[in-house]
């Protein structure tokens, strides 16, 4: 049986959503499986709803277009749930039986009773990640919130692994040819500058998806035989 | 050097250069044209069946770019309609790096398939591409293409055609094409824009056939997103159109085009000028009929068929469909139900003998669509009717630009073969020898 996962992301306009899934799709890519991404785009600004959509997979991928019934859920900001900001109402719209909600939120959130029924009814399993206060921790800002959701999902899926992860993230700012759109690039240039150098940014990245990683081998929600990522001894030397 | 290729710089009717298409800038060294001259003509066997083959990763409109770099086109005409794909806009790159012979920008879709008409017409091979609305404004120059006998690519990425507006793919507009005469292939990925669009080009020019062919593929699915595609190497182009092979003589001073415009008796009215256009059409369709071995040698046949010997069911589709169900297959395969799959890549000529062999022992048949009106199914339904005692489910659709989610056409297959009623598909859409008249009555009485 093909080990497949298709993911919907919904997240605010700057958290890096569409980024996000095009270095899970590349990391899978990287580890030697198969991932197509089709992202949702609406008026994109600040803080207004975006959502994009990855399916992963060890085997060739023919379905396009838009994740209606997703295996995974991923929920980059609290707010895609509290004020609605989701193209997709309720959030956990079309979640198949036993699929994952990953949510980025510190400890559980308080649901409508409705909802949490629902949920429940469908067996989801809800995983309240820190992914913001993981990113804060480690690289000393929120930006990587994205790093640690993608470092997490890819231990909970077992489709690519940290090294494919660490390429994906090179690949996303140091690759030529890689198109985003206006105001990706304008942002992808505050980061720069926060970061000064290309070299620390990709560094910073990096940790925060390890713990992102590491959280998800910690709390049991990895996939079978995914084990913790260790610090490279040569970064670590540096 | 560069004065004079600035010098020849083209401008629209508003007098805006075209820079998009302008020749690339030169030092008076570099010939630009230079890796076109020395592609080298290759026979259309070697093309398609023998010659290495890399794989890339791009969009389909960089497919169908690719493919006119290899088929000596002499003329391209386009007209950037929203929604419209890059292809047209990929392809002036090609006439700036020499591969296209002749290209510019027409006032609009009327314009741009009378371009296309009078380009043929003089026996030069032609291609434009359009999409949605444009394909429904151009619809009268391209339903007289075939009466013309006028061979050349047309690519149609379909979009929504209907108010209100909308920009996703609905290939509601292949029905309109159907009917012209044309040749008209369906695209389910960015290889098969790749290959159709080459070896429309060679089926097209065949004596026997002289007509064009229409490429269509689902917009935005296949010409935004990328998909693996295998490619001869860029070195290598078809043979020229050799025009005096036509089936009516190309157009010059001495020679009117074609003999609905010659022959005085066809403009009055009586009976000769009535048979001569019923023999006419007859002849076009029959030239449409006389293109099945040509897409049988170029492309491998009119369908492809995947298990489906002993299936429960069979799900026939076309385009991205073909590409859902293929997902549906599996998804299927996991709960233990065998399905088998028909891709249909020919819709004109239809591969009715094809479906009528392969169906005969079929005991359910779906056919998915991103269309409201079913046009598929219908096609379907007509050729087996009286070959098959299938039950066929004419669904499920999506329209409007929706993404067809692969659960859906699981449920259909389920629901079908368990015998439960259809969650999402009108009884008016449900056909075949296998119908139960009961729940037809149940369905007459409670509407």
């Amino acid at each position: 049986m093909a080990k497949r996962f298709n993911i919907r992301m919904a997240g605010v306009g700057g958290q890096g959503v569409v980024t996000g899934s095009h270095i899970l799709s590349t990391a899978v890519i990287n580890a030697g499986g198969e991932s197509t991404i089709v992202p949702f785009y609406g008026s994109e600004k600040r803080m207004a709803p975006v959502e994009s959509y990855v399916r992963v997979s060890d085997e060739a991928i023919y379905e396009i277009g838009e994740i209606t019934f997703p295996h995974i859920i991923i929920i980059f900001h609290p707010q895609v749930i509290t004020h609605g900001k989701s193209y997709t109402m309720p959030f956990y719209f079309g979640l198949k039986e036993d699929g994952i909600a990953l949510i980025n939120n510190d400890g559980p959130m308080k649901l409508h009773k409705d909802q949490a029924r629902e949920l429940e009814e469908r067996r989801a399993k809800l995983y309240y990640f820190p992914a913001t206060k993981i990113s804060l921790e480690v690289a000393g800002m929120d930006l990587a919130t994205n790093m640690a959701l993608m470092g997490c999902i890819g231990a909970i899926t077992g489709l690519t692994n940290m090294a494919g992860l660490e390429q994906a993230v090179k690949d996303r700012f140091l690759g030529k040819g890689f198109v985003v759109s206006g105001g990706t690039a304008a942002l992808d240039s505050v980061v720069e500058r926060k970061f000064k150098k290309k070299q620390e940014l990709i560094e910073k990245n990096v940790a925060v998806m390890r713990a992102g990683w590491n959280y998800a081998v910690d709390h049991g929600w990895a996939a079978a035989d995914v084990k913790r990522a260790e610090e490279p001894v040569a970064a670590a030397a540096k | 050097m560069s004065e004079a290729l600035e010098a020849q710089q083209k401008t629209n009717p508003q007098g805006d250069p075209i820079t998009s298409v302008a020749a690339p800038k030169s030092d008076g060294k570099k010939d630009p044209h230079a890796e076109a001259k020395r592609q080298k003509v290759v026979t259309p066997e070697y093309m398609f069946h023998e010659a290495p083959r890399t794989k890339e990763f791009i969009t389909g409109s960089e497919a169908a770019k690719e493919a006119i770099r290899r088929s000596n086109v002499d003329l391209a005409v386009a007209y950037p309609i929203t929604p419209q794909s890059e292809t047209m806009q990929l392809v002036g790159v090609l006439y700036g790096e020499g591969y296209v012979k002749e290209y510019y920008r027409g006032e609009e879709e009327v314009g741009v398939m009378a371009a296309i008409a009078g380009g043929s017409r003089s026996g030069v091979r032609c291609y434009t591409a359009t999409a949605g609305p444009g394909t429904l404004r151009g619809l009268e120059g391209i339903a007289s293409w075939p009466g013309h006998r006028l061979p050349a690519v047309a690519m149609f990425t379909c979009r929504v055609v209907n108010a209100p507006l909308a920009i996703q793919p609905d290939n509601i507009e292949v029905s309109y094409l159907l009917n012209c005469g044309m040749i008209v292939f369906h695209a389910e990925n960015q290889q098969d824009m790749f290959d159709f669009t080459m070896a429309g080009f060679i089926i097209s020019e065949k004596n026997d056939v002289t007509l064009p062919v229409g490429v269509c593929c689902d917009g935005f699915f296949v010409t935004h997103a990328r998909g693996y595609v295998r490619m001869q190497d860029r070195g290598i182009k078809l043979p020229p159109r050799e025009a005096w092979r036509g089936a009516v003589p190309v157009l010059d001073a001495e020679n009117p085009p074609a003999r609905l415009s010659r022959d005085a008796p066809v403009q009055k009215s009586n009976f000769m000028a009535y048979n001569i256009h019923a023999v006419w059409q007859q002849e076009v369709w029959a030239a449409v009929e006389r293109s099945r071995k040509y897409i049988n040698q170029y492309l491998g046949g009119l369908l492809t068929a995947e298990n489906v010997d002993g299936a429960d069911a069979i799900i026939i589709a076309s385009g991205s469909a073909a590409a859902q169900s293929r997902e549906a297959v599996r998804l299927c395969a996991e709960k233990g139900i065998k399905v088998g799959l028909i891709k249909i890549r020919s819709l004109r000529p239809f591969p009715t003998k094809e479906l009528r062999a392969l169906c005969g022992k079929a005991k359910l048949i779906v056919v998915p669509e991103f269309n409201y009106v079913g046009w598929l199914a219908k096609e379907v339904a007509t050729a087996i009717y009286g070959f098959s005692q299938a039950k066929i489910i004419g669904g499920p659709r999506v329209y409007g630009g929706q993404s067809m989610p692969v659960e859906l056409i699981v449920d259909e297959v389920e629901s079908g073969v368990h015998g439960k009623k259809s969650t999402n598909v009108a009884m008016s859409s449900i056909m075949g020898g296998a119908v139960n008249p009961e729940e037809v009555a149940q369905f007459m009485r409670s509407i």
